[in-house]
């Protein structure tokens, strides 16, 4: 049979508390199989507390050509980063 | 040779032979990522077995893990038949390892609550690793069993093949009881019923029939062996026998 | 994109990553590299393969399974990588098994004794890691970041081989034998893992200027044997070539002539293992085709109930 395995990406979560982390894909046919075959390619030197899989065609991405039109728009917006205020000399904890 | 000492010499036996058996897998797996699956289940009973070989070389006081595993001929090894017979396809693999994981599972679980502090504690460190190897291969007896009818077929004549092995995981002898007695052992025969909730629960999902009991092969703990056994430790020790004098 | 605008992105070191305009050329190039590593990952499972049913002792078997196992692990990495750029596994697996697609000609030699897990470990990875670090900075981000994993993780496998030989060198009259000859049989395809010289390695143009490759293949091998020829001395094995000499100018070893014919001939299928590799491999692919197909029902059914 020439039919091609699903992919799955797999997000792994290295310490409790911490977000998720895009590791890499493996194939596997059923959810189960995924979880299992990312933890064994994935965690074999313990650096997971938690997988997430989620099959590669469930997701979108945004395109490299689009690049500028998403991302340079939010470079002059620098009122949303806390540098951008000027503190009165001897203030504190602010 | 005390009992505390042939005791964990079986459990370390089945582990290493178990173990042995899965690394002949290595690179003959039906995907890379099962594989890699198969590597690691081999690499825990390698070091279930390393635990347990220390343990019965401190208790022997003149023998190293290595000539525990390495020196010994089919009639001084103790583990049970079922881990020596032959891979097979991978269906006869999870098939085996179905019914062992399952077995191993129960007795560790037991096993964990041990008098002897030892085997108490590599027991819950083995019993981490074989609930996953236990959901491994009953995820796998599932798909197999329930996938295609060709696949259904070929578990369900491994499951008629192999059952013959089963019986003797729970069987009893002197040294059992005598360690059963003072808190030490598991009661292997105790372990039965609730092997059979899991078995019998498991073949359901996968669409298998659980067969009769026939010919039961029995004496792995007393040296008794299959003719597998022999050629396993050939190969295994060649290098220790051919060379008794050198250091690896 | 366009081609010009491809290589200012490459020359500002910028990575190009899957959805990016690429070359057709570059993606071809890259198909053929990458998957030519990840098949070399997966064959050079068989050699060391071979031994971990007679590992020596305890330690030795879990060592050497874990490193086989690592290796099938960098395979996977390696063909993820090469998916990315529009092409499936069971294609590259189909390339290699009708003979398309090459692997390192390194894995064609038989290993013949326990010592021969300790030249692959010491020279064959060594020879490998000096490649793949250098192959961290490559342009393909995919690729790049694949290796920076495997680096990150081989960096055991070649102690452990060192180790070995170590251990064997100091070992019995046997022992130090059986280690020499392995040396004497590794090296010389060792350091021909590097490919042709620079000379003969018409495709090494495009892979430089694309900065897919960033050191030529006569670099890499000078660096590996730079470093490799002090660790022989210190265990007290001889490398087999007597042309190997200081050279106080360079500031590096001069070396003797390597046998091209023989390369050639292994790379084009007529070394010891060839055949007996890849049948092994398709023998293992076609006997897991029942497994597969029922893993696939499976799911399935179990998709049918789900909805």
């Amino acid at each position: 049979m020439a039919e091609n395995a699903t992919v799955w990406e797999v997000f792994i979560q290295s310490k409790n508390g911490l977000a998720h982390k895009h590791a890499g894909n493996v194939h596997a046919d059923d959810k189960i199989m995924a979880l299992e075959n990312a933890r064994e390619l994935y965690t074999r030197r313990n650096e997971g507390s938690c997988i997430w899989v989620v099959k590669s065609e469930h997701i979108t991405s945004s395109e490299s050509e689009d690049s500028e039109a998403f991302f340079d728009p939010s470079n002059d917006k620098m009122y949303r980063h806390p540098t951008f205020y000027t503190m009165p000399e001897g203030s504190k904890h602010i | 040779m005390s009992s505390l000492f042939t005791y964990t010499l079986r459990i370390a036996d089945s582990s290493l032979i178990l173990g042995q058996r899965m690394s002949e897998w290595c690179s003959n797996g039906p995907t890379l990522e099962e594989d890699i699956a198969l590597s690691n289940i081999s690499l825990d009973m390698f070091g279930q077995a390393n635990g347990f070989y220390e343990y019965a070389a401190q208790l022997d006081g003149t023998k190293s893990a290595d000539d525990l595993a390495f020196k010994r001929n089919e009639r001084e090894f103790f583990n049970h038949q079922m881990v020596e017979i032959e891979n097979g396809h991978f269906g006869n693999t999870m098939v085996r390892n179905f019914l062992h994981d399952a077995f191993n599972f129960l007795f560790y679980t037991e096993l964990a609550n041990s008098k002897d502090e030892t085997l108490a504690a590599l027991a819950a460190k083995s019993l981490k690793e074989v609930k996953y190897h236990l959901r491994h291969s009953s995820n796998w007896l599932i798909r197999l069993g329930d996938g295609t009818e060709e696949s259904n077929l070929k578990v369900q004549d491994s499951l008629n093949e192999i059952w013959q092995f089963t019986n003797e995981l729970f069987e009893m002898d002197e040294i059992d009881t005598e360690l059963l007695n003072s808190g030490i052992a598991v009661d292997n025969k105790a372990l039965k019923e609730q092997w059979n909730t899991i078995v019998n629960n498991t073949l359901s999902k996968a669409k298998l029939t659980r067969p009769e009991d026939a010919y039961m092969a029995t004496g792995g703990k007393k040296g008794m062996h299959t003719e597998y056994l022999g050629f396993i430790l050939a190969e295994m020790q060649f290098l220790q026998r051919a060379y008794p004098n050198a250091k690896w | 994109m366009n081609e010009t605008k491809f290589q200012e992105r490459i020359d500002a070191e910028k990575k190009i990553e899957p959805k990016d305009w690429m070359p057709d050329a570059y993606r071809k190039h890259l198909i053929r590299q990458i998957s030519q590593h990840a098949h070399s990952e997966i064959i050079g499972m068989q050699p060391e393969g071979n031994w971990i049913t007679r590992a020596p002792s305890l330690r030795a078997k879990m060592i050497l399974l874990a490193k086989v196992q690592d290796e099938a692990g960098h395979g996977l990495y390696l063909y993820s990588a090469c998916e990315t750029l529009g092409i499936s596994r069971e294609e590259l697996v189909k390339q290699l098994h009708d003979g398309k697609a090459k692997y390192s000609s390194i894995f064609n030699y038989p290993t013949l004794s326990w010592a021969d897990m300790g030249a692959i470990g010491w020279l064959v990875d060594g020879a490998a890691i000096v490649n793949q670090v250098s192959l961290q900075r490559t342009s393909y981000g995919p690729y790049s970041r694949g290796m920076v994993k495997i680096c990150k993780e081989e960096s055991f496998h070649q102690r452990q081989g060192y180790e070995i030989m170590a251990e064997m060198a100091k070992g019995t009259p046997e022992q130090k034998a059986m280690a020499q000859d392995a040396l004497n049989r590794f090296w010389w395809p060792s350091i021909m893992m590097f490919g042709p010289q620079d000379s003969d390695s018409p495709r090494t143009g495009n892979a430089m200027k694309w900065k897919i490759k960033r050191q030529t293949n006569d670099a890499l091998r000078q660096d590996f044997i730079d470093k490799t020829v002090g660790q022989a001395e210190v265990i007290g094995l001889t490398i087999p070539d007597p042309d190997l000499k200081w050279n106080e100018e360079r500031g590096s070893y001069d070396f003797g002539e390597m046998d091209w014919d023989e390369f050639w001939n292994v790379v084009n299928g007529n070394g010891p293992c060839n055949k007996q590799r890849l049948a092994h491999h398709k023998k293992a692919h076609d006997e897991g085709e029942w497994v597969r197909n029922a893993a696939k029902a499976y799911a399935k059914k179990q998709e049918l109930v789900a909805n």
